[in-house]
């Protein structure tokens, strides 16, 4: 699904370079979940932008669902974030004028799905995420784990076939953060691939395939069931 | 996105920015009023000086002295040479049949006295026809006897005002004044007949004209006003007028005959540019409004990097985020408007019950002109904006808190 070859990102920072990802090459198959870990700075964020089209690499190849990136514009680009993948941030991007469920609503009004079954499809996300009672709430009026499942919420009603996650549970408690990890489990377990960014090792350890970076570089690739399959 | 969810998105992120947005659509409100308004008043001024003009007949034709005019041919020697119009020329005009009637006029300014009252007033040299000619009407008393107008006699009307300065409450009818070294009996008084085209007839005080070029020591006459005897027959009374006085004058036409009709659509177009001028200077408001409206959205944007960020996330192409925040500005700009209208057009209405010469009610057209120059306001100040939240590069605008 995902095919990256000497994929590299070079910041410009005045006369000075910065090797944010250095010759990455990773493949990554439908249905797998991911921890992706490593110090500060070593380019995690950077190569889940690169997955998820927000970014675009200074040099190598970069495959996703058969297609080469290189050859998408800007539109084409759009297209396959608001049809196949799905975001989620630390701190959440709720927008705070809206409510809930318009914030959970947003996908589907880019992609301009009729407004009955919008309606339909954000209530019965907002009753699976356990978020019906709070359907009317603006983001200020919401605990943190309850803003993180608004936002995988939103990530995930479109019905994208990847979700990537950056950090998801680094500004919750250790139990809710739990509860936002049994979320995004539940939707690997439906088939979603999941990509978490953690430097939490224990949540890190629950994937089944941990990538480790540092400088730049992919330099641990563990494939052993995780904490999460031996729970199944 | 649909057009309605677009349209529904950007009224929620200006009512979340209320105080903000009701600050924006009253600047926007007062200049669209201020343009709408002061149209409406030029127009109604217009119109008000054109009815005026009317109601003086449109079978007036006016006779002057010299010619203003260039009509090509050879240039006068030694400059401007007209020879006088005077009484007798303006006496031939009555062998045309396209003239009804016609009243020379001498005019002058002098002192006039009555004991000890001295006042400076203008005076009117003409005949009894004048009257008639220019619709004056009397408030008592009668007017200059008719009869032969090359003998002067001593009456004179007074106008309203004059009246009063050297009368006060006294009757004036019958009594003597003075103007210079000559008496006058005052047979009537005019009808308060307010300003007409500039002149003050209140403050006039009318005397035989031949009685006036020997006040002021002249020949030669202010001007002839003469009377068509229909509308129609307009033209051929001008033309009428210039034959009779060419042959007068030795084959040459040294006077300038104009009719009413062209000094109304002189002055309706001197009005009207005026109006335009007017309100192109309270345009400028609308310029402040745009550039508030622009500095508005700037802010906006540079706020709301992290919502620019995560739209793209979500799947959002650079064009929609651009229509997005240009919906917004255009709403701005074009409820703005519709509040200055509403705005104007009370204001009109009641400007209008206090002052009957206003037309009540702001022009049909002034509402299209203001809803296309919102439309311009709001993509013309709302693009720049616009493009630069739909270039912000999404990494950056989310990472940033
Ligand atoms: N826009 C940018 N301009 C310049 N340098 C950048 C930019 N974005 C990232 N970098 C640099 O690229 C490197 C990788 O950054 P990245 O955000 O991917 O790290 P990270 O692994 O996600 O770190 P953290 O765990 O702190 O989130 C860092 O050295 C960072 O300073
Ligand atoms: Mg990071």
């Amino acid at each position: 699904m995902i095919e990256l070859q000497g994929v590299q990102r070079v910041f410009r920072v005045g006369d000075q370079e910065v090797h944010a990802l250095r010759d990455i090459d990773l493949s990554i198959a439908p249905g797998e979940y991911l921890s992706l870990m490593g110090p500060s700075g070593s380019g995690k964020s950077t190569l889940l932008n690169v997955l998820g089209l927000l970014d675009r690499p200074t040099a190598g190849r970069c495959r996703l669902f058969g297609r080469d990136i290189g050859d998408l514009d800007d539109e084409a680009q759009a297209r396959v974030r608001r049809q196949s993948i799905g975001f989620v941030f630390q701190s959440f991007h709720l927008v705070p004028r809206l409510t809930t469920a318009q914030n959970v609503a947003l996908p589907l009004v880019l992609a301009e799905v009729p407004r009955a079954e919008r309606n339909e499809r954000v209530r019965a996300q907002l009753a699976a995420f356990g978020l019906a009672d709070r359907a009317e709430h603006r983001p200020d009026e919401l605990s943190g784990g309850q803003r993180q499942r608004t936002a995988i919420a939103r990530a995930t009603i479109g019905r994208p076939q990847l979700l990537l996650a950056d950090e998801p549970t680094g500004n919750l408690d250790r139990k809710t953060g739990a509860d936002v990890v049994e979320v995004l489990e539940k939707l690997h377990d439906e088939g979603l691939t999941l990509i978490v960014v953690t430097h939490d090792p224990d949540l890190g350890r629950r994937a089944h395939r941990r990538l480790r970076m540092v400088d730049g570089r992919i330099v641990g690739d563990e494939r052993a069931p995780g904490a999460h399959d031996a729970a199944r | 996105m649909r057009l309605a969810e677009e349209l529904a998105f950007a009224a929620q992120s200006l009512r979340a920015a209320r105080s903000r947005t009701l600050l924006i659509l009253l600047a926007m409100a007062i200049g669209i009023a201020g343009v709408t308004l002061l149209t409406w008043l030029g127009e109604s001024g217009r119109r008000y000086v054109t009815d005026q003009f009317s109601a003086l007949g449109t079978n007036l034709v006016i006779v002057l002295p010299g010619r203003t005019e260039t009509t090509g041919g050879a240039p006068p020697l030694l400059g401007e040479t007209a020879r006088d119009l005077t009484l007798d020329d303006a006496l031939a005009l009555q062998r045309s049949d396209a003239v009804l009637r016609l009243a020379p006029i001498v005019a002058g300014s002098i002192a006039v006295t009555h004991g000890s009252r001295e006042r400076e007033a203008m005076v009117l040299g003409s005949t009894a026809e004048l009257l008639a000619v220019r619709h004056l009407e009397l408030g008592s008393g009668t007017f200059l006897p008719a009869g032969d107008p090359r003998r002067g006699g001593a009456e004179c009307v007074l106008g309203q005002t004059l009246r009063h300065e050297l009368f006060g409450n006294a009757p004036a009818l019958g009594e003597w004044v003075r103007l210079a070294d000559r008496r006058f009996r005052v047979t009537g008084v005019l009808a308060s007949a307010g300003r007409s085209l500039g002149t003050d007839l209140d403050e006039m005080v009318v005397i035989p004209v031949a009685a006036a070029q020997a006040l002021f020591d002249t020949e030669g006459l202010f001007r002839v006003l003469v009377e068509a005897t229909d509308r129609d027959s307009v033209a051929r009374a001008t033309a009428d007028c210039e034959r009779i006085l060419r042959d007068r004058h030795d084959g040459e036409l040294d006077v300038t005959v104009i009719t009413q009709e062209a000094v109304l659509s002189t002055f309706d177009g001197i009005l009207r540019a005026l109006t335009y001028a007017i309100a192109g200077i309270a345009a400028i408001s609308l310029l402040v409004a745009g550039i508030l409206i622009m500095n508005v959205m700037v802010i906006a944007v540079s706020q709301r990097r992290a919502e620019v960020g995560l739209l793209k996330a979500l799947g959002a192409a650079a064009p929609t985020i651009r229509t997005l925040f240009l919906w917004e500005s255009l709403l701005l700009a074009l409820l703005g408007a519709g509040g200055g209208l509403v705005l104007a057009e009370v204001a009109s209405r009641v400007a209008a019950a206090f002052v009957p010469e206003l037309t009540a009610g702001t022009p049909g057209w002034a509402a299209a002109a203001a809803f296309g120059v919102a439309l311009a306001i709001g993509v013309g100040f709302g693009t720049a904006p616009a493009v630069r939240a739909a270039r912000l590069d999404p990494v950056a605008a989310l990472a940033r808190r």
